[in-house]
């Protein structure tokens, strides 16, 4: 049966091909249009590390003095010297690391590469660890490493194959603002998106070559690099002694009992500053799993989800004017219909033949649409935005395309089909 | 002729016409709000920065590893690329206007102790800054080259509150003054940044935008005496002539190369390229409106004109009775004409309701002012205009009928 309709419905939209053209390219446009920015919305909102997401916490703290105080301020989004470094000893969580950004000037050993900054990680141990990053060769460092100051280094892929051609560069040295530093591990391909653990770089595409101890990175004077918050006199200058939040204090949880724990830590902790006199303010501290961090800091930009809803209005558009014109169109084939009644097809038949018919155009839109989606993600990627390398269509997409195309058009044909088979089988066959 | 027969027409094909007139009012509402979005994106593209742009290059160097003579080498980098032909002046600077990063900025207060800042302000500093940039003072004076600290010098007694050797002046932009003073002369006037360090305001500067966060008040700035060095994240500010930029820009940074060939050049460019990439999302955001715009409306009218060559077809007999019946051709055109005029001013009528309210949705959600009634009547007509249009080419053709038509079985 599905087959004849399906015959029925090809004949009768190559009968009217005007319109037909109209319908799919309506559909495809919308679909098109829409399958861009929900691609890029997809690929921006979604979460870097799904498996272990849920037991990472950013860990908020608020040491500022009184100036400007109100009750309801959120902390700041980083910590100071002094409290990232308590937060570590204290080693209440399951995992911790102390981090900030930094940029280091390379000198390449062979002769041929002029020397470059490199983006940088100056963090303590359990980074590699907590966050699951994968090695192509040798390891993190430990513990001892943070401990001693040790000028050992950690370096991505792509600059290990930038260096050293992407062999073993274990063992070798990597000279770093005219330090030496020596290289016990090269990552496998780890470039979570957004940049979650450290927002103040950039938020997509960023990727740091270098990660070295934090306790090294200050021993060596290395640049910091990222946003320093300070309060009274401090000059936004990134050392231990200012009065200015720099570093990212970073938990690992495994449970929900373990976080309100660690929440009833951190109240306790504030606690204990203000009656140290460290803290002037009332104890405020918020501890946000990954995904409500990116909530949180509004990492989607602003405009990719205007676009979306512009785009989705734009489909709304194409589909109520698809609905038209194929209730203009159902309503001609009125007599058609009357006789197929009259022959004795019933109105479910009707419905179903012409919700095929819509079905048809539907798919073809869809087809079209995908066509369009790329041509669009293709012009994203152009842009010279953080994100626009990110832009592709992935399986999941794809299938959505489809889904919404023949949801779409179906939608569109059901009130018109419905109108057109209520047709009743004697009236239409009396002119002819 | 009447609106009657057409209105009783429309009332037979109730959910075709329903639709067409959906489609208009949302196509209208939709349209309004884009347009909208456009002249907003173009507003902030057409902020001025106050520095004379065409006339202005960048280069930012880096060291590696520390630099114990960097004040010293900065002296003779500013010297020898004043010697080069074709340079104006040239400046050490923190930061520039609509660069994109905020190195610094400062909350400031009118009374020591004050609990609120009273503004948020860009702060700027370096050598030679304002006459370099081509920022002219409104009053007052700019600082002596001798006025200047250092800023190695200056973040020590920052910390330890050592009033001695931290700036005592300030010259503040025109929109800070008025901001601080309405109607009163700033000169004299002393604000407080920090911990209540107190500086006198011996300038009022001409416009100068920060170097972003513009929804802080795009010119918001002041200027503190101080200089710095590359090392601390300063950038060469060279003036020259618009025509002379490339050949500048090039003996400059093989001027920097020979005084010193283990620097990394981490900037180069014209101010003109700095302001480009400034607001290239902006652009592209504006583009993208546009297209959608424009692809609406041409759905929109294909939609229109699909839908009536369709009803054309389908009063075929009618309109060839009525012909029969005496009618002219240009009634029938007219016939057409008034009917999606009718359809339009509904769906145009619904659009605007739906345009405020998704307004009232965009305020709510992405900070938007709201949206200036003209662009209601700009839409109706730019839709009218659309219908009219596309229901031109079948309306001529239903006009084109002959009345034998009648005649004929339907």
């Amino acid at each position: 049966m599905f087959g004849y309709y399906l015959d029925m419905a090809l004949r009768s939209l190559r009968r009217n091909r005007a319109l037909t053209a109209l319908m799919v390219v309506a559909i495809a446009m919308g679909i098109g249009a829409s399958m861009t920015t929900l691609t890029v919305l997809h690929v921006l909102s979604g979460d870097p590390l799904p498996r272990i997401s849920s037991t990472l916490y950013a860990a908020q703290l608020d040491p500022r003095d009184m100036g400007g105080y109100r009750l309801e301020d959120e902390p700041p989004d980083q910590v100071t010297w002094i409290d990232g470094m308590n937060l570590l000893r204290a080693k209440r969580a399951d995992r911790q690391a102390l981090m900030t950004g930094g940029s280091v000037a390379i000198q390449p050993a062979q002769s041929a590469l002029d020397p470059f900054y490199e983006p940088a990680r100056y963090t303590t141990a359990d980074f590699f660890s907590m966050f699951d990053v994968p090695f192509k060769y040798g390891h993190a460092w430990g513990a001892s490493e943070d401990a001693a100051r040790a000028a050992v280094v950690v370096i991505s892929n792509k600059l290990n194959d930038k260096l050293f051609g992407g062999g073993d560069s274990r063992g070798r040295m990597l000279r770093a603002d005219g330090h030496a530093l020596r290289i016990i591990g090269v990552l496998g391909d780890w470039r979570p998106n957004p940049h979650f653990y450290d927002l103040n770089v950039k938020n997509y595409g960023s990727d740091e070559g270098v990660y070295l101890p934090l306790s090294t990175s200050q021993d060596l004077h290395l640049a910091h690099l990222g946003s320093a918050g300070c309060w009274g006199n401090g000059g936004a200058d990134a050392t231990p002694v200012a009065p200015c939040v720099w570093l990212q204090f970073w938990v690992q949880l495994y449970t929900p009992a373990r976080a309100n724990a660690y929440r009833q830590f951190l109240i306790h902790y504030s606690q204990e500053q203000k009656a140290l006199g460290r803290f002037p303010r009332p104890p405020n501290v918020r501890l946000r799993n990954l995904m409500q961090w990116l909530d949180y800091q509004h990492v989607v930009p602003g405009d990719i989800q205007l676009q979306t809803w512009l785009a989705l209005g734009f489909l709304l558009v194409c589909l109520v004017n698809t609905m038209g014109l194929m209730l203009a169109k159902f309503l001609r084939r009125a007599p058609e219909l009357g006789v197929r009644r009259a022959l004795g097809a019933s109105r479910q038949a009707l419905f179903v033949q012409l919700l095929v018919e819509s079905g048809v155009v539907g798919l073809a839109g869809g087809l079209g649409g995908l066509l369009l989606a790329c041509l669009g993600l293709w012009m994203v990627r152009r842009q010279p935005t953080d994100y626009a390398p990110l832009a592709h269509l992935d399986g999941a997409m794809l299938l959505l395309t489809f889904v919404l195309a023949l949801g779409a058009s179906l939608l569109a044909g059901v009130l018109p089909a419905w109108r057109a088979c209520r047709v009743s089988p004697g009236l239409q066959l009396k002119g002819h | 002729m009447g609106i009657r027969p057409i209105l009783s027409t429309l009332l037979r094909h109730k959910i075709t016409a329903a639709l067409l007139i959906l489609q208009i009012a949302l196509t209208c509402a939709i349209v309004c709000n884009a347009v909208f979005l456009i002249h907003q994106r173009l507003q902030r593209m057409d902020i001025p920065s106050g520095i004379a742009e065409h006339d202005l290059l960048q280069i930012q160097l880096a060291y590696i590893g520390d630099r114990p003579d960097a004040y010293a080498q900065a002296q003779t980098d500013l010297a020898t690329l004043r010697q080069i032909a074709g340079v104006q002046a040239v400046a050490l600077a923190n930061q520039l206007p609509l660069s994109g990063y905020a190195m610094s900025n400062s909350g400031i207060k009118l009374r020591p102790h004050q609990q609120h800042e009273s503004l948020q302000v860009a702060s700027y500093y370096g050598q030679n800054l304002l006459s370099t940039l081509g920022v002219r003072l409104v009053s007052g004076r700019d600082f002596q080259s001798e006025e200047l600290l250092d800023l190695k010098a200056v973040m020590p007694a920052l910390h330890s509150s050592d009033l001695k050797h931290l700036p005592h002046n300030v010259i503040v932009s025109q929109a800070v003054a008025a901001h601080l003073w309405p109607g009163q002369d700033a000169l004299g006037k002393t604000i407080y940044v920090g911990n209540d360090i107190p500086l006198q305001v011996i300038g009022v500067s001409a416009p100068l935008a920060r170097p972003d966060a513009l929804q802080l008040g795009a010119q918001y700035s002041i200027v503190y005496p101080i200089r710095l060095t590359s090392t601390e994240g300063g950038s060469y500010v060279i003036r020259t002539a618009a025509g002379d930029r490339e050949r500048v820009l090039a003996s400059a940074l093989a001027a920097l190369k020979q005084l010193d060939p283990d620097r990394i050049v981490l900037q180069q460019r014209t101010y003109d390229e700095l302001r480009q990439r400034f607001f290239e999302s902006d652009r592209a955001m504006a583009g993208v409106l546009l297209g959608v715009i424009l692809s609406m409306l041409v759905i929109t009218a294909l939609g229109i004109a699909g839908l009536v060559s369709f009803w054309v077809a389908q009063r075929r007999h009618i309109i060839g009775v009525r012909r029969a019946l005496g009618a002219t051709r240009r009634d029938i055109l007219q016939y057409f004409q008034t009917e999606n005029f009718l359809l339009a001013t509904i769906g145009v009528a619904l659009g605007m309701a739906l345009a405020y309210g998704m307004n009232l949705f965009l305020m709510q959600h992405y900070e938007l002012p709201r949206l200036p009634s003209i662009y209601l009547p700009a839409g109706a007509i730019a839709l009218w205009s659309i219908g009219q249009l596309a229901v031109l080419g079948p309306a001529l053709r239903a006009a084109a009928v002959p009345p034998v038509v009648a005649t004929r079985g339907s």
